[in-house]
């Protein structure tokens, strides 16, 4: 019985967990910016790495499908094993809505996404101003979902950790050596 | 068939003088549109200028005697964006409340040949003044002539987008205006 998640679906959580945290700290900061070339800037940036996590994500899932992960604590009440299932399905739900929801956003507003200048992104959406809104509104509402399970997702595994002493934590984290 | 030959040059003489006295004058704001293309951030985007006032003359068959006066209510812009629509406003791009209005005035017509010409003329924005030449296409449809084209500006020769816009990086120098002119035979 495996006890620790794969060396892969470990790089691939840390290295979206920094980049959630990143964006969301980045997304909240440029749009109360005034207009300017750095704003300008800011926003391409967001959404090309908004681009890459999308990506990630969907690499993330595909792992996911093909790689059990390992057992929750035989502990664990069920109610405690479906808030668990429920949270982590909702994360994913969200890591792929909350990229979507930017892309149709900036379609709609009409700022197509050019991947780090270079890969032009199709435009789903025409120009529409009030479903530009609209998107927006959605994803801003997603991001504070996310912010909300993000805090359940840590107050969690912190519970786990500092007062069930299981290892739901370490099994996230780098194998201890010997 | 000689006299069929004939008959045919006399209705083509005809035909070139009725054309000579057709001059398409009366611009149809409604069918008329100019608009600009710009790139930010390798982006491009779109934009218009809701209102313009033209004059214009232009007789198919003595295109040099043609001109052309445009003159771009530059509040009337839309950048594609609120924000941006703001911020062009200000003196650091347009100087809308300076300099209201952009200017195009053409000095010479130049047919290059089927519906082609150049327009040579002097373009004013935010006060500076630059010599252009804007190739054109002219399309009679029905009662109206068609006018298109494009001219592409460095908005740096404008001084549109002065301090932190000044570089190019974000917002790129090049700009393409490009219009539809619309205008009613007299």
């Amino acid at each position: 019985m495996n006890t620790h998640y794969t060396a892969t679906a470990k790089i691939l959580h840390w290295l979206i967990a920094l980049m959630i945290f990143g964006m969301l700290g980045f997304g909240f900061y440029m749009t109360g910016l005034d207009l300017s070339p750095t704003k300008l800037e800011l926003y391409s940036w967001h959404k090309w790495a908004g681009v890459t996590v999308f990506l990630l994500v969907l690499v993330r899932v595909a792992w996911r499908i093909g790689h059990k992960p390992p057992a929750l604590p035989a502990h664990m009440p069920s109610i405690e094993r479906l808030a668990a299932h429920a949270g982590h399905h909702l994360l994913y739900v969200l890591m792929i809505a909350i990229p979507l929801s930017g892309w149709l956003m900036s379609s709609a507003k009409g700022f197509q996404t050019v991947w780090f200048g270079v890969l032009p992104l199709p435009d789903l959406l025409a120009k529409d101003k009030a479903l530009g809104n609209l998107l927006e509104t959605v994803h801003v509402v997603l991001n504070y979902t996310l912010i909300a399970v993000l805090l359940g997702h840590v107050g969690a595994a912190l519970k786990h950790h500092f007062i069930d002493r299981d290892d739901v934590l370490t099994r996230m984290l780098p194998r201890r050596k010997g | 068939m000689k006299r069929i030959a004939l008959a045919l040059l006399a209705s083509f003489a005809f035909a070139a003088t009725a054309a000579h006295a057709v001059e398409y004058a009366q611009v149809q704001p409604d069918k008329s549109r100019i608009a600009f293309d710009y790139q930010q951030m390798g982006v491009a985007m779109q934009g218009t200028f809701g209102k313009f006032a033209s004059e214009l003359r232009f007789d198919p068959a003595a295109p040099q005697s043609a001109s052309a006066r445009i003159e771009v209510d530059l509040a009337s812009v839309d950048t594609g964006s609120e924000e941006g629509d703001e911020e062009v406003a200000r003196k650091t791009w347009f100087d809308t409340k300076g300099f209201p209005v952009a200017r195009f005035e053409s000095s010479a017509v130049k047919p290059l040949g089927g519906n082609q010409y150049e327009v040579a003329g002097k373009l004013t924005i935010k006060g500076t003044t630059k010599d252009v030449v804007v190739p054109a296409t002219f399309t009679a449809q029905g009662d109206s002539g068609v006018f298109e084209g494009a001219l592409t500006i460095r908005r740096g020769d404008f001084s549109i987008g002065e301090g932190a816009w000044k570089a190019f990086d974000v917002v790129a120098n090049d700009v393409v205006i490009r219009f539809r002119i619309t205008a009613a035979a007299r």
